[in-house]
């Protein structure tokens, strides 16, 4: 569904992504662990448009979303929810999910995926008068994450979802991501936490000052003694 | 007492128009953080337009009743001044997009420059007398009394005041301004054509602006190029006030600095009457820079 072909993405003069490739297929979940610094957002900023690769190409569905806008890039079915969440905190969060359905039109189909979003979240529906700044920092993230499902988007990406939160949050918000996924939507998920990434993924990929350098399925990659010592604590 | 009401109904009239003009300045101070020197300059060729307008009628069309006239001229200057925001916002100011926020100011300048050496080259740069189209009649309510020319300023820059306030909370463009105008990336994820977005809000703002010129035109009966830079100067200063990127804050803001021009232009000197403006703008920006609904955000975690 989603293929990155030795993908080169700099800022600037600094080169960030070193020659990335790795493919997203339907239905899966597919970790990218890293650790600070790696690239893990820019591969995600790269796929969803807001960085240009400097060479190679992502495809998505077999075609070449390389040279699109972010927003065309959305309306191909790819949703980005960012780093640190990036929620509009001004907005009610009723008027946050409407503007994560704002490429459709369907009106009774995006009644029907907000009640499946209030479904994973029921938090979430509690609070839709509220302004999105007011809320917890876990429930901004699954205002975050319903908000990128308002599109309808065939794949989700997902930056460090756990990011900032408390153990049993981070614990419930996985239980999520997973609800998410049996629902049959497929996942790229990035995550410096490792434990919780390995434990839902069906494969991942460990990413390197830019350059991918393992990979396998999730148990294979948690099996091996290097992740286990850099980032398992084991 | 009479003196008293009275200052405060004129000040109320010329008030709003600067709220007209000064929505302009916080919309788009709201979505690129860019205090557009050239809106002032908008305001001044939608005067022109307007007086273009009431010329055409009273050259060729004299027997079209004044509502048609007044109404024609409203729709031609805000037409107009749509499509002259629409054009300097794709001109001057998106290619500087992403590029140091004091570029863009001061090609703003350069654009307000412009627009003004424009206006002159076509119309002369002697002031221009605006015919009286309206008849003139003036209401008495007990010892205060005010124009028909006031009503239809109170009645215009009320209703468009109100669709403007719903069309932002509720439409959906106007979520889209709301979110370009607080994270623009975010935005672009949601799959919101934030060059777009930001077009229509100088659109907008070029529209409201227009209705203004129209009305100050026709209010005071003349016009003249440079008139946009004082009026300009009046509606960023009432845009300060009420606190920048805030749009009932512009509403309030340009009420109070009418009402407070008009009081001081009664009670202690006309002549004076703009310096007050500048005085409160500077009592603002020592005392309360962030203006009385200007909001101080938490910075984002
Ligand atoms: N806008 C930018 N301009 C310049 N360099 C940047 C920019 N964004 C990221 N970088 C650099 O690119 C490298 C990779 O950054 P990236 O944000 O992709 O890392 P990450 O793996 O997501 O890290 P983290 O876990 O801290 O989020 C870093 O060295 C970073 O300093
Ligand atoms: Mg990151």
């Amino acid at each position: 569904m989603l293929e990155l072909n030795h993908v080169y993405t700099r800022y600037g003069k600094v080169e960030c992504l070193k020659g990335i490739s790795f493919t997203v297929k339907e239905g899966e979940i597919v970790a990218i662990l890293g650790a600070n610094g790696a690239g893990k957002t820019t591969i995600l900023k790269t796929i969803s448009g807001l960085i240009r690769p400097t060479a190679g190409e992502v495809l998505f569905k077999g075609k070449s979303i390389s040279s699109l806008s972010p927003e065309a890039i959305v309306r191909f079915g790819v949703a980005h929810v960012p780093e640190g969440r990036q929620i509009f905190q001004r907005l009610e969060v009723r008027e946050n999910l409407d503007l994560g359905a704002f490429i459709r039109r369907d009106k009774s189909e995006i009644q029907k995926d907000r009640e499946m979003i209030f479904e994973i979240f029921p938090i979430l529906k509690k609070r839709l008068k509220q302004k999105a700044g007011t809320l917890s920092g876990g429930e901004q993230q699954m205002l975050a994450i319903g908000r990128g499902l308002m599109s309808r988007p065939s794949v989700l990406l997902l930056d460090e979802p756990s990011l900032g939160l408390a153990p049993i949050l981070i614990s419930s918000i996985y239980r999520m991501i997973r609800a998410i996924h049996e629902q049959g939507k497929t996942i790229l998920l990035i995550e410096q936490n490792a434990h919780m990434a390995l434990k839902v993924a069906n494969r991942a990929y460990v990413l390197q000052i830019g350059q991918i350098v393992l990979e396998g399925s999730a148990k294979e990659v948690a099996a091996n003694p290097a992740i286990q010592s850099a980032y398992l604590g084991g | 007492m009479s003196l008293f009401l009275q200052q405060i109904l004129n000040g109320l009239s010329i008030g709003l128009v600067y709220a007209l003009i000064a929505l302009g300045y916080t919309m788009v101070y709201g979505v690129i953080q860019l205090i557009n020197f050239a809106h002032g300059e908008i305001f001044m060729v939608g005067g022109y337009l307007a007086l273009t307008v009431i010329l055409l009628f009273s050259l060729f069309f004299a027997q079209v009743p004044v509502w048609g006239a007044l109404v024609a001229m409203i729709v031609f200057s805000v037409l107009g001044c749509a499509l002259l925001g629409a054009v300097v916002e794709r001109v001057a100011y998106r290619p500087l997009r992403g590029s140091p926020k004091l570029t863009a100011l001061i090609t703003s300048i350069g654009v307000s420059f412009f627009l003004q050496n424009a206006v002159m080259l076509i119309y002369g740069s002697k002031e221009q007398s605006v015919p009286p189209i309206l008849p003139y009649h003036v209401f008495e309510m007990g010892a205060i009394s005010f124009s028909l020319m006031q009503v239809i300023i109170f009645f215009t820059s009320i209703i468009l005041m109100t669709l403007l306030t719903r069309f932002v909370k509720f439409s959906k463009t106007g979520k889209a301004m709301r979110a370009v105008s607080e994270n623009r990336e975010a935005a672009s994820l949601m799959g919101v054509p934030v060059q777009k977005v930001i077009q229509a809000t100088f659109v907008i703002g070029a529209a409201l602006a227009a209705v203004g010129g129209a009305l100050f035109a026709l209010n005071y009966e003349s016009i003249n190029f440079h008139d946009g830079y004082l009026a300009g100067l009046k509606a960023f200063t009432a845009a300060v006030f009420g606190g920048i990127g805030s749009i009932p804050g512009a509403v309030i803001g340009g009420i109070c600095l009418g009402v407070f021009e008009s009081l001081g232009a009664g009670y202690i000197s006309s002549e004076w009457k703009d310096v007050f403006a500048f005085i409160l703008l500077v009592t603002v920006l020592i005392f309360k820079p962030s203006g009385i609904l200007g909001e101080h955000l938490p910075e984002k975690v």
